[in-house]
């Protein structure tokens, strides 16, 4: 989790991670800030987060990014 | 509630109906001056006695070279001249059909000119003779025949859909006759008195093929039966008009089918003579249609024949005929004193002032 | 049939009437019959096309299933036995079963699509290498578009790519996947509906609510005067300034560009409101395809409230697979490895989005044209991504984010640099479109328009009237909805008002459209003679 909220408060420095909830839907994080979350989580967790994930209850806060983490690396 | 829902929505309906009758009253053309033929085929079913010794079908060679008014004045023969411009065989064979929803003329004179035409022409020339017909299978059966590919043919059901870009073309003559229309010819007959020497005509081309297509016959075949189930004369006529050139081979066609059908065919231009016509005074436009003193003796001609041929009653003797065409004949006079007098004040005729180039079809 | 032929209008009189009079379990299956003929009149040999897309998408969506069923049957069945390595090794073979079932079905689909719609633009490129080396030239092939064949495509494969994701199972009903297919109020231009989205009101059946119904009879009259009144006017005067280059540059490119904004919008807009107001009024919910796109402050904005479905659907099934594959988180960890952070973290962002654009280019039209232009508007999203930091030190300078002058500059900027990309639709080729954009800017001389030379692109004063007060309607109707549906705030309304606001819509439709021959006073002057 720690890396995780690393890894997004570079993208947006203003933004509280651990607090907010609507990432997507408040069009705070855009398409290409996904495409670099999900490549710095590939690099960092060994995880590869296939397209079909990308929804905005995955990706609308943190907490829900790290369990779809969790559960793409039980699934292996 | 529900009931007052019902009510407010059939009054909505109504009043989409009476704006669009409204509509379409104020921006179909009106014909009232200048392309004053347009508004010939209306005019027919406002005729308060339709019942007519002889009707004529065709085009401007009826509507221009013969008139009804003086065949009553001659011989008491009552007719009526069903003509529009550029009318084509089907638009004739139709109108015919209408007519006779209306009355059973013992003589019908078709004008065989536009057996030269085997295709729809122009949609001017559709909408001039169809618009003016009321709304009947005859009519929409017709539309079916003459229109041209990107003619649609609910326009002629609802012409709103055709003429409805004309509101910013609209003038004072749309308002002034939006419901009602002036009397503009004399059961048909288009007056002008106005007159232009025939001069010189351009040698006729040579056609590749003189046959008549092969439509023009079926509509022809068509005409003729229908004229021998309702017991009526069929008669072609060709008038004395000098162009378009009436050509040997298509006189030949007449004559043979006219033979075949034991018909009556007149081609007047074999008369001229004996009619009498004098082309440095009988035309307005120069040999293309006749003036009315040119009108006057074609039909002078025209009815001595009829008259021997089929044994017309002389009806001059009948108390309300002669009372209905007397009233006729004065309103035909009165324009003809008018025309006359605008022709000396202005040099021309103000109905027709606008500047078009020679003759109509 | 067009949406604005007589023919569909009756076509569609026709198919509502009996959608309302037939037993309701019938319904779908009238609208999948209808869709047929409606398709069969832009020529029979499209049907062929289509039921070939519909039959092999859904024999593949079965295939995909029962795959996943096997899977399933399979690793419960041998619960105890296989170990977690055999378990993985047995996922990955249906996987990659699965796979390649998804690739010959896009393959084949997708490759009917391109060989007819790319084939001629293929040769036209080769024969102009081959002049050069002054070969002889191919000839080109006659090949017909279908109608609505990119759409439908897009849409199937859509379809077959969720179920392949698992994200909905396949449609078992071979009827209910072609009417998916071929629904056809969305048939021609789209919206580019998803399955689990459509099927949710498709097939169910559906008793005549009044309130729907008018509703969805608004938005087609809506749609129509949009398409009629504005689009189908002006769009003479676009062609005439377009087609002809040599006569109109300069200010001209500036008006035409203007003018084809608003004949695209009120065209393409229009079509969606029919589209959907026609699907309202049988109980259909179709997604929105625009959201007042005029109104976006940037470019990136704009592409998420245009043409909304295909945005989404570009986004959904290439752009993020694309960005997420191995091979490019692999191109991305090397790149990042080899050029440093700042650049390699580009590197995908830069290669999905070149690719995505390149693809919307060439979608739209088999022409350089569009090739060029998409690849702008991706040029000009990623420079607009670059310049973000600029923007945000811009604005900590100067508080003007949020003041209206400023919102309002942004809306205009945007509006005119889509509307310049767009002068590549235009105009014949690439060349004359960017001389064209120049001239703006060389040529430029306002006077111009003064000179009557307005009245010459054969529109005249009463049809400029009629544009005018028409855009004036649009633009203040798209305000109003910022705050909500505006036929919702209509019908709150006293029944006199809501009937005369439907009369007048009604009556400006059949007088002020440019449809059918125009009345042309010149045709009863005699003239042939």
């Amino acid at each position: 989790m720690e890396a995780l909220l690393e890894i997004l408060g570079e993208l947006h420095p203003e933004i509280d991670f651990e607090t907010h909830k609507s990432l997507i839907d408040d069009k705070i994080l855009d398409s290409f800030d996904i495409i670099t979350i999900i490549a710095e989580i590939n690099d960092e967790y060994d995880v590869a987060i296939p397209a079909h994930e990308i929804t905005p209850e995955n990706f609308n806060s943190a907490s829900a990014l790290y369990e779809l983490i969790e559960r793409l690396k039980d699934e292996d | 509630m529900k009931k007052k829902k019902i009510i407010s929505f059939v009054v909505l309906i109504l009043v989409i109906v009476i704006l669009a009758f409204l509509l379409q009253k104020l921006l179909m053309p009106k014909y009232m001056t200048q392309i004053v033929e347009g508004a010939l085929i209306a005019e027919y079913y406002d005729e308060k006695n339709k019942d007519h010794d002889v009707i004529f079908i065709g085009d401007c060679e009826v509507y221009e070279n013969f008139s009804p008014i003086t065949l009553w004045e001659e011989y008491g023969i009552t007719s009526y001249i069903r003509g529009s411009a550029q009318q084509l065989i089907w638009h004739s064979y139709y109108l015919l059909e209408d007519t006779l929803k209306y009355e059973k003329p013992d003589i019908v004179v078709f004008s065989v000119l536009s057996m030269m035409y085997d295709t729809p022409q122009r949609e001017a020339y559709n909408r001039m003779s169809i618009d003016g017909i009321p709304l009947s299978m005859t009519k929409i059966n017709l539309a079916k025949a003459s229109m041209l590919p990107e003619e649609d043919l609910i326009t002629y059901i609802f012409p709103l859909l055709r003429y409805h870009s004309r509101w910013n073309e609209l003038t004072k003559e749309d308002f002034e006759y939006w419901f009602k229309k002036d009397q503009i010819a004399h059961n048909g007959y288009l007056m002008r008195v106005d007159v232009k020497p025939a001069g010189y005509f351009p040698k006729p081309k040579k056609l590749s093929d003189y046959r008549f297509g092969d439509v023009c016959y079926e509509y022809l075949d068509k005409m003729v039966k229908l004229c021998k189930d309702n017991d009526i004369e069929l008669v072609l006529l060709k008038a004395p008009s000098l162009y378009p050139h009436w050509y040997e081979e298509w006189d030949a066609q007449i004559i043979d089918y006219a033979e075949k059908n034991d018909l009556l065919y007149i081609n007047m231009l074999n008369h001229l003579d004996e009619i009498g016509l004098d082309f440095n005074t009988d035309t307005y436009d120069a040999g293309l249609h006749l003036n009315l003193s040119g009108a006057e003796k074609s039909s002078v001609f025209l009815g001595d024949i009829l008259k021997t041929e089929y044994n017309l009653v002389d009806k001059r003797q009948d108390e309300n005929l002669k009372a209905l065409w007397d009233e006729k004949a004065d309103a035909y006079y009165k324009m003809k004193e008018e025309q006359y007098k605008e022709l000396e004040e202005y040099g021309y005729l103000l109905k027709f002032n606008m500047k078009r180039s020679e003759g109509n079809n | 049939m067009l949406f604005t032929s007589y023919g569909f209008i009756f076509f569609l009189c026709v198919v509502i009437g009996l959608y309302y009079i037939i037993p309701k379990q019938f319904q779908w299956k009238l609208l999948l019959v209808s869709s047929f003929v409606f398709y069969y009149f832009s020529g029979w040999s499209n049907l062929i096309y289509i039921s070939v897309t519909i039959v092999s998408t859904y024999f593949v969506g079965l295939k995909l299933d029962s795959l996943d069923r096997q899977q399933n049957l399979y690793l419960k069945e041998n619960k105890e036995v296989l170990s977690r390595e055999d378990k993985k090794a047995y996922k990955e073979k249906i996987k990659a079963r699965r796979w390649r079932w998804l690739l010959l079905c896009l393959f084949f689909n997708l490759g009917i699509l391109a060989v007819i719609k790319y084939t001629n633009f293929v040769i036209a490129n080769i024969n102009s290498i081959f002049t050069l080396f002054k070969l002889n030239e191919l000839s080109f092939v006659n090949l017909l578009l279908p109608m609505g064949i990119s759409f439908y495509t897009f849409q199937t494969m859509g379809y077959i790519i969720d179920v392949y994701r698992g994200k909905y199972g396949a449609e078992k009903n071979i009827g209910k996947l072609a009417l998916f297919v071929s629904f056809f109020p969305q048939l021609i231009q789209g919206p580019i509906s998803r399955y689990d989205d459509l099927s949710l009101s498709l097939y169910k059946e559906h008793n005549f609510d009044p309130k729907g119904f008018s509703f969805g009879f608004q938005r087609v009259l809506w749609g129509y005067f949009k398409k009629l009144v504005i689009a189908d006017r002006i769009v003479i005067a676009v062609l005439e300034i377009t087609k002809n280059p040599e006569t109109y540059d300069g200010i001209f490119v500036l008006v035409g560009m203007v003018f084809y904004a608003i004949q695209l919008y009120a065209d393409f807009t229009g079509g969606i409101d029919i589209t959907i107001g026609i699907a309202q009024m049988l109980g259909i919910k179709v997604k929105e395809n625009f959201n007042r796109p005029y109104f976006s402050k940037s470019i990136v904005e704009y592409w998420r409230r245009w043409h909304i479905t295909m945005g989404t659907w570009f986004k959904d099934y290439i752009f993020y697979p694309l960005s997420v594959c191995k091979p490019m988180l692999n191109i991305s960890k090397s790149s990042r490895k080899r050029f440093g952070e700042q650049i390699g973290k580009r590197v995908p962002v830069y290669l999905s989005t070149i690719t995505v654009w390149f693809t919307t280019g060439i979608w739209h039209g088999s022409s350089w044209n569009f090739i060029v232009w998409g690849l702008l508007n991706g040029f000009v999203i990623l420079v607009s991504q670059e310049f973000e930091p600029l923007y945000a030190k811009f604005h900590q300078k100067f508080n003007v984010r949020n003041t209206f002058g400023f919102r309002l500059f942004q809306v205009i900027r945007t509006f005119l640099l889509m509307s310049s990309l767009r002068i590549l639709d235009c105009y014949r080729d690439v060349g004359i479109s960017f001389r064209m954009f120049g001239s703006m800017f060389t040529k430029l001389n306002i006077n111009e328009l003064f000179t009557g030379s307005l009245l010459k692109l054969g529109l005249d004063i009463s049809d400029y009237v009629v544009l005018l007060i028409g855009v004036i309607i649009l633009i203040s109707l798209s305000l109003v909805q910022r705050s909500g549906s505006v036929r919702e705030k209509i019908s709150g309304k006293p029944v006199i008002i809501r009937y005369t606001v439907f009369v007048l819509l009604f009556f400006s439709i059949i007088i002020f459209g440019a449809y059918g021959i125009g009345f042309d006073s010149n045709q009863f002057i005699y003239n042939q003679f």
